[in-house]
């Protein structure tokens, strides 16, 4: 049961953490031009982004549960399951940040998934 | 149509950009930490591992790299989908796999050579999608935002 709890924050962490931050990147706003001086005002107002903070625990109570997780049970058991969250993520994008998912990339995220399940256990 | 293109060809450099990052990042603390030798969990051995980390060029110079990384991410996720990133950032398996073969002449198993083939191909398709398929929220007129 505890496994399984850690295992959606492992892959609910990671993936809501990516989406805040992705939503914090495009509220900022992308930069004018991608030269070092810009790209770095560009972060500066992104990490002062509220969005931005969400994400950070986020993805560190997911690498925490990942670290459990490691200990408990073996690498071939815990990276196939994490591989699920290529789709929760396109599920996210889909649905909280609006993004068009079409059947090439629904197809290109279960493949990725299941790529990342067979490098991991191969 | 120029402008997708335009829009493409940055977002597939700096996709590029995360994976080297994240891939180089990694490889870099898995040396760094090797050579510190195994850490053992007492609060000597945590005191001692951590003072070798401190000093170790080699992890310094790995958490550089996953700075970059989480930089490079953060930047391309201002205009690109996060759909179009996440699966694309998976093509640093197929890398990974590749250095282990050429660079350390590992031997990698066919289980592994098929996985790469599905990423190589997952990523393939994703890539011929829109990188952006929300409208972007920047701040800079649009003319100026294009010029880049």
């Amino acid at each position: 049961m505890l496994t399984v709890l850690l295992l959606i924050v492992l892959i609910c962490g990671s993936t809501g953490g990516e989406i805040a931050i992705t939503q914090g990147a495009k509220r900022t706003g992308e930069p004018k031009r991608l030269r070092p001086r810009e790209v770095l005002t560009f972060l500066g107002r992104a990490v002062s982004n509220g969005w931005f903070w969400l994400g950070i625990p986020l993805m560190a109570a997911s690498f925490f549960a990942l670290l459990i997780l490691f200990s408990w049970h073996p690498l071939s058991f815990v990276i196939p399951i994490s591989a699920l969250s290529y789709v929760v993520g396109a599920l996210g994008a889909k649905y909280i940040l609006k993004e068009e998912v079409n059947t090439a990339r629904w197809v290109g995220v279960i493949l990725v998934c299941a790529g990342v399940a067979l490098v991991a256990t191969g | 149509m120029a402008n997708e293109k335009r829009l493409r060809i940055k977002t597939l450099i700096m996709v590029l950009a995360m994976v080297v990052c994240a891939v180089v990042g990694d490889l870099m603390l898995k040396r760094g930490m090797s050579a510190a030798g195994a850490v053992q969990f007492t609060p000597a051995g945590l005191t001692h591992a951590l003072g070798l980390m401190l000093t170790s060029a080699m992890i310094w110079l790995g958490i550089c790299f996953l700075l970059g990384f989480m930089a490079t991410q953060m930047t391309v996720m201002s205009w690109a989908d996060y759909s179009y990133v996440m699966p694309a950032g998976a093509f640093g398996y197929a890398l990974q796999t590749f250095l282990a073969v050429v660079v350390l002449h590992e031997t990698v198993s066919a289980k592994r050579w098929i996985g790469v083939l599905l990423i190589c191909v997952g990523v393939t398709l994703v890539g011929q999608t829109k990188p952006r398929t929300t409208a972007a929220e920047s701040s800079v007129p649009e003319k100026v935002a294009e010029s880049c």
